[in-house]
């Protein structure tokens, strides 16, 4: 079948992307299969769990049809969308291939950005593809055990907060914020616009001086536990079955075949044929044969996509265009505050960028403000400045609500965002000249929330070649060749 | 479930093998997997039975899974075309009476479904006046269900006590009702956190809420305490009361054996 497979993919072109798997002329490998029953009888077994843990003592596959790059959280929703979506149960085979070793086992992961997100998920955003994103996923966490439930395994629960977002806005960006809502509410969102009159009305606790407009989430908006998101999406496709491997994707091996297009111009089009995937704590690697590769490489993603050659051409030619995800250090300080504004506390996003939200019961809050271009921090290590707290973050808050001028910071940790340096927003879809790697990757601070959405449309344009959910070509990477900014008004 | 893809992750040993000739392989890639012997393939016959049937097995409890959770929703599903006819009053109050709980209409006597789950239709003519109180006690209504009472505009009293699938994601909607309702009870459902009571502060109506008995609820005294500051107009039954009436057999919370409670 894979055999097939590949040679289908060889011929360029559009229609062809699709990775379509039909039954028959399928070898049965003896050891596998002897495998394949010996664990489903050990399966059947009392006391055994189905979420067996996973081990690395031994090589990843030859082949597989498909290497995700990263198992963040966007890597695992791509992986479950392809095996939800697969023609035929055990159509394709998918491997994950993740290089933090810690992660699988553990949230405190170093390189990851899932686990130190914040959680938060809101539907304000000004891209339309983002907000339906939202909508989607929002679904898809309410029912989020129909998706993910796992025969013998306990139920996934999201602890999610429904207490809505709300984003204020200056003058200068009042006409914007409204203009957006309108659309969020074509898409079927449930967000209103309140006056500053309104919203000291509402949060009395709010000192409203700077704020002209503000729009609130009454619905579908709020923070849940990614890391239950997480662990459901990984037993869910371990269940599926979606072999996990711990290493690192150092070097693609691929083909080029010069290219004419209806204009005349040469291009060059490669396909990626192999995978090597270093061992962990070692100097070997294993060659994966592979027709698809997703980049879900998070911060990391534009480090992947250049060892395909993406990005190495001439400036200014679709060849030397770069796919512009870097990491990017993000601080959140978590702070105890007895007289601050309460059990109704929404996510707040202020004008300038700093927001802050509840977080459990016992009077904490914890929030955070992204810093501007020239104050980046250096993201080789992931320390945390609290000088950034005490002069950019404090102040601010103090301005917007006066009694957190008594709070004591607890705790603070920092995480990367896979930030797209051109207009923040993701990118998601094939590459156009390495035509067999999608990237999932870039959402610079929304990814989490999204991932489900993403994992679907990337998933689609995989096995369909179009997406089928939700139109997402505005993400393709084109628009960097064609610096056409899909800007959203406001990033987290 | 277990599929295809996932053999190469479990029996160690078979996969240590195939390092081994890896490594030595390893430069001739291409010719590895495709390998395999032709000639096993008839004395597989036992083997593909078992591992068929097995998958056939788990596929089942799957399928029985997925149906359990499906179930309710249908029993859920919104009454879109009955709303056209009749008007969102009536929609709602049939929706309750059907799922065994009692509803009063303004001016009217409460409407209950007798133990056979038949109920007086009367009120299907009953188009202008508006319900204004709902009881749907032990009732699994759920979140689509919530979009039949949603729509009550003058609905002025909601109990939802031990409601197996009212959960914080139902909470979430309630704001809907937030111009009209006064009085609030959810005493006792299984599935209600914190997370869900922190939004009824869109309730600025609301004279009594009943938070009595939630077991999912972590800090109950201290949720309470917040729970007032929250709404500081509304009377918050919450853990003594609980207390008083714990002798109360029927009072105890049902035991929700549905899939999706925790
Ligand atoms: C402080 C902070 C707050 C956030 N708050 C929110 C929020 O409120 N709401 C929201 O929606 N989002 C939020 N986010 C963003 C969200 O966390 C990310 O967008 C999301 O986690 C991205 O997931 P991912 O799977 O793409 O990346 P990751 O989780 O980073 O996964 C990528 C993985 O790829 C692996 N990898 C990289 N290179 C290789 C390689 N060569 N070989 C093998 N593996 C490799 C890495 O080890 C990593 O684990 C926040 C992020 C941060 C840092």
């Amino acid at each position: 079948m894979f055999r097939r497979v590949l040679r289908l993919g060889l011929t360029p072109g559009r229609q062809n992307r699709g990775l379509r798997t039909r039954r028959g002329g399928f070898t049965l490998d003896w050891d596998a299969k002897v495998s394949d029953v010996k664990q489903k009888i050990e399966c059947m077994m009392p006391g055994k769990q189905w979420g067996m843990p996973f081990d690395t003592s031994y090589l990843p596959p030859t082949q597989s049809d498909v290497v995700i790059i990263g198992g963040g959280i966007l890597g695992l929703s791509v992986a479950f969308w392809l095996k939800k979506l697969e023609s035929r149960r055990g159509a394709i085979r998918v491997l994950v291939v993740e290089q933090d070793h810690t992660f699988f086992f553990s949230q405190y992961s170093r390189a990851s950005s899932t686990g130190p997100s914040v959680g938060g998920i809101w539907q304000q955003f000004s891209v339309p593809e983002n907000v339906q994103l939202s909508r989607f996923s929002i679904n898809f966490l309410r029912n989020i055990n129909e998706h993910l439930a796992v025969v013998d395994a306990p139920l996934v629960d999201l602890r999610f907060s429904p207490s809505g977002c709300l984003l204020l806005a200056s003058e200068k960006d009042a006409a914007t914020l409204e203009s957006n809502v309108n659309m969020q509410r074509q898409e079927g969102a449930k967000v209103c616009l309140m006056s500053p009159e309104q919203l000291r009305n509402k949060f009395p606790w709010i000192n409203v001086e700077g704020v002209a407009l503000a729009s609130y989430g009454m619905e579908d908006e709020g923070w849940f536990d990614a890391w239950s998101l997480f662990e459901g999406l990984r037993r869910k496709v371990q269940s599926m079955g979606v072999l996990l491997y711990q290493g690192e994707v150092t070097r693609f091996i691929t083909s080029s075949s010069q290219m004419e297009t209806t204009s005349g111009e040469q291009v060059v089009l490669k396909r990626i044929h192999k995978v090597h995937v270093k061992i962990n704590k070692s100097l070997e690697y294993q060659p994966v044969e592979c027709s698809v590769v997703i980049n879900a490489a998070g911060a990391w993603s534009g480090k992947v996509a250049e060892l395909a050659g993406i990005g190495k051409g001439l400036p200014g030619t679709l060849q030397g265009t770069k796919l512009p995800v870097e990491p990017r250090k993000r601080y959140v300080h978590l702070w105890h505050c007895p007289q601050g504004p309460g059990l109704e506390t929404p996510l707040v996003a202020d004008i300038n960028g700093v927001y802050f939200r509840r977080e459990g019961l016992g009077s904490n809050y914890l929030g955070g403000c992204s810093p501007t271009e020239e104050e980046e921090p250096d993201p080789t290590n992931l320390e945390v400045d609290h000088d950034f707290f005490q002069n950019k973050v404090w102040p601010h808050l103090i301005q917007r609500v006066p009694s957190f001028k008594t709070l004591k910071v607890k705790s603070a940790w920092a995480g990367y965002y896979d930030y797209n340096t051109f207009d923040q927003n993701g990118v998601v879809g094939p590459h156009p000249l390495v035509v067999n790697m999608y990237f999932a990757t870039g959402f610079s601070g929304h990814g989490l929330q999204h991932s489900p959405g993403i994992g679907r449309a990337v998933a689609e344009m995989v096995l369909e070649g179009e997406f089928k959910t939700i139109d997402m070509s505005p993400f393709f990477f084109n628009r960097f060749y064609l610096e056409e900014k899909l800007q959203e008004y406001r990033i987290l | 479930m277990r599929e295809f893809g996932e053999m190469f992750g479990i029996p160690k040993f078979l996969r240590l093998g195939a390092r081994e000739w890896n490594g030595r392989a390893r430069g001739i890639h291409g010719a590895s997997e495709s390998a395999t012997p032709d000639r096993g393939q008839k004395k597989k016959t036992l083997l593909q039975f078992l591992s068929d049937h097995f998958r056939d097995v788990q596929a089942l409890r799957e399928y029985l899974l997925q149906k359990q959770l499906s179930k309710s929703n249908w029993k859920n599903r919104s009454f879109a075309n009955i709303r056209e006819k009749y008007g969102p009053d009536v929609t709602g109050a049939l929706f309750i009476l059907k799922h065994g709980g009692a509803v009063k209409f303004q001016d009217k006597e409460w409407i209950r479904a007798n133990e056979r789950g038949s109920f007086p239709t009367e009120f299907l003519n009953f188009r202008e006046v508006p319900v204004e109180a709902v009881d749907a006690s032990g009732c699994t209504i759920n979140y689509q269900g919530m979009s039949n009472l949603l729509p009550l505009k003058k609905l002025r009293s909601l109990s939802l006590e031990r409601c197996p699938h009212v959960d914080d994601w139902c909470l979430g909607r309630l704001h809907l009702l937030a111009h009209s309702l006064q009085e609030l009870s959810l005493a006792g459902c299984p599935q209600v956190s914190e997370r869900g009571l922190a939004c009824l502060h869109h309730l600025q109506n609301l004279r009594r809420l009943d938070i009595s008995d939630l077991p999912a609820v972590s800090h109950p005294g201290l949720t309470q305490i917040l729970v007032e500051e929250m709404l500081p107009h509304c009377e918050v039954l919450g853990t003594e009361w609980a207390q008083d009436l714990k002798l109360e057999p029927d009072r105890q919370p049902q035991d929700a054996s549905s899939p999706i409670s925790p």
